[in-house]
């Protein structure tokens, strides 16, 4: 076993403890925006991909690098994208809090607010 | 690109980089521990990947050896991909997330997967394969295939393209034990050889073992198995980065398996069953329920829309619980209209969440949160439970098997699960279409119980009728 492997198992096991520890706080109510933001998280794999340049020359090379490029673009901005859209509806109070009596306003700001979450923005 | 060791030259230095955007999506994490800070969470670790990508072209560049063509697919590839990825999250339904996240999950193992074949394919063209990082690379093309695979095929059962219900045939054991052994058996082979045919087999073997994993489970195991396909993804990313040598894959692969094991367990818990028994599957039944239309027992109360809203109307305390069958009838709006009214009439009202009530770990609370319930509402079940004893009203809309007392008792299918305790509650409603069996095709008790009556109506349906009467009652 070589130096820099043993280096990057101690880093790979020091991480997943940091990570139980760290995920292990994580609010049940939360759960799915985390499974989202790990899965933005894992979207790195596009360093990976990107890197496979290096040394492709070939045909072969071209087409792996392409796809992996591909799947970990998607990955990555799709996953960061997502979060954020569901995270900003996360909200601590409901919004127009003191003019809910006035019956006529409620389906403009209803569907305004819709609106607002429909475009959601990283 | 093997870590410090050896020179600690310019490549040391960008190594170092990929050490502050491990930092940064540590960080980003620990913010995801609160609603409040979760938002900032989020866009701390997308600037650690900006970052990361940065740095990953000051490499290439500094490499100066990738071609035009290399370039161009590259910057391509990563272009598309990213244009898919953000079609598909902006236009994502929130009822959609589990099937969303399921596809990142397969593109994300993909892709760690092909990151490995590359390097094999390209080390093998140098005659250099041989060696410690061969098992990593094995364990990545495993794992990123099988999660690629998988995770389309829980993609496609959660979308409706593929029936829901586990789909078994004869002899599917079978095969599944036999792709297993020609996975692992190529894999074997290729530590001590290296062999491109023998790696071709790996690949297919794992794409053919993920499809065979996922379809003979049902769609309410889907939870468990979106979290079990995270965690897979996590480890084979993890092993992209052993292969390549890349600290900020390791960490980043490490991070995600462990949420995602953590993830599976508390799910696979919430269910009281074992990973084991799910994957070996046969037990859901799929997404809807069948209305088998039991005997409608005599003991059974109904009650109408003008009852249940004069019981609702008054209660000093009201706790609604939603399940996936809420969710599915679309009336996530209707139910905080609902609770809208009461809570301005002065009635103290919550949600009480079971942790599978969705069709991924917190799916619940994401469809609440997008009809504007806001969080401080949505409650957990080991904080709401002892609550359910002092609640005039439980509200159960959508859920079933959470709610049975029967699973107190031994000696049934879901003995042992835990469940919300809404038969404490002094009175209890159910918004239920008919008098159907829940996935676990069991008799829920708490249907029979005197404190119960049941409001048979579509959900959506009646939360518009429980909303116009509650304000009818209370002008």
């Amino acid at each position: 076993m070589s130096a820099a492997l043993l280096t990057d198992l101690t880093i790979f096991i020091l991480a997943l403890l940091v990570g139980i520890e760290v995920i292990g706080k994580v609010p049940a109510t939360l759960h799915t925006p985390l499974m989202s933001a790990t899965n933005a998280i894992h979207g790195i794999v596009l360093v990976g991909a990107l890197l496979i340049g290096i040394t492709a020359h070939t045909a072969v090379g071209y087409i792996l690098g392409f796809v992996a490029a591909v799947f970990a673009g998607a990955n990555v901005v799709g996953g960061y994208v997502v979060t954020g859209r569901m995270l900003k509806m996360f909200r601590k109070k409901a919004p127009e809090p003191e003019l809910e009596s006035a019956n006529g306003h409620k389906g403009i700001r209803g569907l305004a607010d819709r609106v607002g979450i429909g475009r959601g923005q990283s | 690109m093997t870590g410090f060791t050896g020179q600690v030259g310019f490549t040391g230095y960008i190594q170092l980089v990929y050490v502050l955007v491990a930092v940064l999506f540590v960080v980003g994490l620990h913010l995801m521990n609160s609603p409040a800070t979760a938002r900032r969470g989020n866009q701390v670790a997308q600037a650690g990947m900006i970052i990361a990508v940065i740095a990953t072209f000051v490499l290439l560049i500094h490499a100066g050896t990738v071609t035009t063509t290399g370039w161009i697919v590259l910057i391509a590839g990563a272009l598309i991909g990213s244009g898919i990825g953000l079609y598909a999250a902006q236009r994502v339904k929130m009822t959609a997330m589990p099937q969303l996240v399921s596809a990142f999950n397969a593109v994300g193992g993909g892709a760690a997967a092909l990151v490995a074949i590359y390097g094999y394919y390209d080390a093998e063209a140098r005659g250099s394969v041989l060696g410690t990082t061969s098992v990593f690379s094995v364990l990545d093309v495993l794992i990123g295939s099988v999660t690629f695979s998988g995770s389309i095929i829980a993609a496609g059962k959660l979308q409706g393209f593929i029936p829901g219900q586990p789909i078994i045939f004869k002899g599917g054991r079978v095969l599944n034990v036999a792709l297993a052994v020609v996975a692992l058996g190529s894999g074997a082979f290729l530590f001590s050889t290296a062999s491109l045919p023998a790696l071709l087999i790996l690949v297919l073997a794992s794409l053919a073992f993920g499809v065979m994993m996922v379809l003979p489970i049902g769609g309410a195991d889907m939870p468990v198995v979106i979290s079990l396909l995270n965690a897979f993804t996590g480890t084979a990313v993890a092993m992209a980065g052993f292969v390549i040598g890349n600290w900020a894959l390791i960490v980043a692969g490490a991070l995600v398996g462990a949420s995602g094991s953590i993830l599976t367990k508390l799910m696979a818990d919430a269910m009281n069953r074992s990973l084991a028994n799910i994957i070996v599957g046969g037990f859901g039944t799929g997404d809807s329920p069948a209305a088998i239309g039991g005997p409608v027992d005599a003991q059974v109360r109904s009650i109408v829309a003008d009852d249940a809203a004069i019981q609702l109307a008054y209660a000093s305390k009201v706790i609604i619980v939603p399940g996936y069958g809420l969710a599915a009838a679309q009336a996530q709006h209707g139910v905080a209209e609902l609770a809208k009214v009461l809570e301005d009439h002065g009635v103290e009202v919550s949600y009480a969440i079971h942790p599978v009530a969705g069709r991924m770990p917190g799916h619940m609370n994401v469809l609440l949160a997008e009809a504007n319930v806001p969080y401080p509402q949505l409650k957990e079940m080991e904080e709401i439970n002892p609550e359910f004893a002092r609640t005039d009203v439980a509200l159960v809309i959508g859920a079933n098997d959470v709610t049975n007392p029967a699973a107190r008792r031994p000696g049934n299918e879901i003995s042992g699960m835990p469940i919300l305790d809404v038969d404490q509650a002094k009175s209890i409603i159910v918004v239920k279409r008919s008098m159907g069996h829940g996935y676990a095709g069991l008799e829920n008790e708490l249907y029979y119980d005197p404190k119960t009556s049941m409001y048979f109506s579509d959900a959506k349906k009646a939360m518009a009728e429980l909303t116009s009467a509650v304000k009818t009652l209370v002008g």
